[in-house]
């Protein structure tokens, strides 16, 4: 019998996956942070304060840095996704990656992938950005070790170590 | 994980007259642009529709067009963009600057200038999760019989705290409204009701489309309050839009948010038109904002700071405007 509220149902999604297409049945209350982590298995995207409000959870959705436990995930269907797991180049780590560990822009561990996506976003259409420019992009992801300096200094290096 | 709804089905309208039938044929559904509010909403057990109808492929919805008679702005316009628009930027500087402050980066690459706009009151005792409303007592705005900030009362005081709202009362907009008869257009302020629980004069099968602001606009900023620089919503949000010719002010328009269950535009600023902006205007301001705003308190600030910083906010943005002017 038919009535006013449909059944449960999974979707088909097809998205671009850290640069390879791919397809899953995915429940359509599913959120895009649960999908990685659980379906996906990137793990590197973090669920921190689980409301879109600490940045742990950023990755990269066509480009933008976006709060991944605030998207549901079958509207990214035909989207590309990047998250930490897809900025490594030729199995080493980014030029980003490299200077968050030299420059010890990392403590504890659990922002530095969203901090990281979020200055990935900046220095993709910001080469050279100056300090405010690079506190601004970082706004939105908070980090309870570093105290931020050696966190802006990392995307600081990041940025002068470019070609 | 997080189980955000047992059984939830989306729908994907491609035009404005499709997403609202899909209202109609769906109680209890709601619109879904950015999900920056509404997402957090169901997560907190806020909001618990069965159906999602996503207005994100709704071409009539995006796009901003400069004309003779002002702007249009589609609802469906993120946030961001609107922030990086040159034009708003130069003229309407007042809702560039609300833009470019709201939440974060990434919520404002995904929010929309309708989303902003229809934004749900908050409140300490509502913006909570299921478990900590049931621990502390459901509330007057959803499943409580009291409210827990003024007891006494049967009134809702959940504030509304959108930023973008009083930018464009302040500058004089308006909205066109879609419903399945007609559309209609008003102005911005009519969109709004005094009651946290409905703010909003919105039918349920009814859909905010566009954003009009006029011609020639006066200059204008926005200035807010908040704990943290970046995702907080504003204590107190001020915009004023003042224009000035021989040394007196012509015109002066100031809307406010984060204080009341909606933004509104200043009373009685009519007094200051065709006087020159000097310490007495600005104290005579400063008392017509204390009076007018109702903020309650916060888990961080008190009352009557929300009060005095909402006033000390129009205080600095009519002089630094007017100073502009001369």
């Amino acid at each position: 019998m038919l009535t006013d509220r449909p059944e449960p149902r999974k979707r088909l999604l097809r998205l671009r996956l850290n640069g390879r297409w791919r397809e899953d049945a995915v429940a359509e209350s599913e959120l895009l942070v649960d999908y990685l982590r659980d379906v996906a298995r990137l793990t590197g995207v973090k669920t921190g304060c689980d409301g879109g409000e600490c940045g742990a959870c950023a990755v990269l959705i066509d480009g933008e840095a976006m709060p991944a436990c605030i998207t549901l995930a079958v509207r990214c269907e035909g989207r590309s996704i990047e998250t930490i797991e897809g900025l490594v180049e030729q199995g080493r780590p980014s030029r980003l990656q490299r200077a968050f560990h030299e420059k010890l822009g990392t403590q504890c561990g659990f922002c530095t992938p969203g901090m990281i996506v979020a200055s990935e976003a900046l220095l993709r259409k910001t080469p050279r950005p100056s300090d405010q420019e690079i506190r601004a992009a970082l706004s939105g992801n908070i980090c309870r070790c570093t105290g931020y300096v050696k966190i802006i200094e990392s995307v600081r290096t990041a940025a002068e170590a470019a070609p | 994980m997080t189980i955000l709804a047992r059984d939830l089905h989306i729908d994907r309208p491609s035009n404005v007259q499709e997403a609202i039938a899909a209202r109609r044929a769906h109680p209890g559904s709601r619109f879904i642009a950015g999900g920056t509010d509404l997402v957090v909403s169901m997560r907190h057990g806020l909001s618990r529709p069965g159906v999602l109808i996503d207005l994100s492929r709704i071409e009539e919805l995006k796009g901003i067009q400069f004309g003779e008679q002002g702007v249009r702005i589609g609802a469906g316009v993120t946030l961001a963009a609107l922030a990086r628009d040159a034009v708003i930027a130069k003229s309407y500087r007042a809702v560039a600057e609300a833009a470019q402050t709201i939440a974060g980066p990434g919520h404002r690459a995904m929010g929309t200038v309708g989303g902003n706009l229809c934004l749900d009151t908050r409140c300490v005792y509502y913006n909570q999760s299921e478990w900590w409303r049931h621990a502390n007592g459901f509330c007057l705005k959803l499943r409580g019989e009291i409210c827990h900030v003024a007891p006494q009362g049967r009134h809702c005081h959940a504030a509304f705290t959108g930023d973008l709202a009083p930018a464009l009362l302040a500058l004089g907009a308006e909205v066109e409204i879609a419903g399945a008869e007609r559309n209609r257009r008003m102005p911005l302020g009519e969109l709004y009701v005094e009651d946290g629980r409905a703010h909003l004069a919105l039918a349920e099968d009814e859909l905010l489309v566009a954003v009009y602001l006029p011609a020639a606009p006066p200059p204008s900023a926005y200035a807010k309050v908040r704990v943290r620089g970046a995702i907080d919503y504003p204590l107190a949000g001020v915009a004023v839009a003042l224009a000035a010719l021989d040394g007196v002010v012509k015109s002066l328009r100031i809307g406010l948010t984060g204080t009341n269950s909606r933004p509104f535009v200043l009373a009685g600023t009519e007094a200051i038109v065709g006087r020159p902006i000097d310490e007495n205007a600005l104290q005579q301001i400063e008392r017509l904002v204390q009076k007018q705003v109702q903020p309650m308190r916060t888990t961080i600030a008190s009352a009557h700071y929300r009060r005095l910083a909402a006033a000390a906010l129009a205080r600095r943005l009519v002089d630094r405007l007017f100073a502009g002017t001369q």
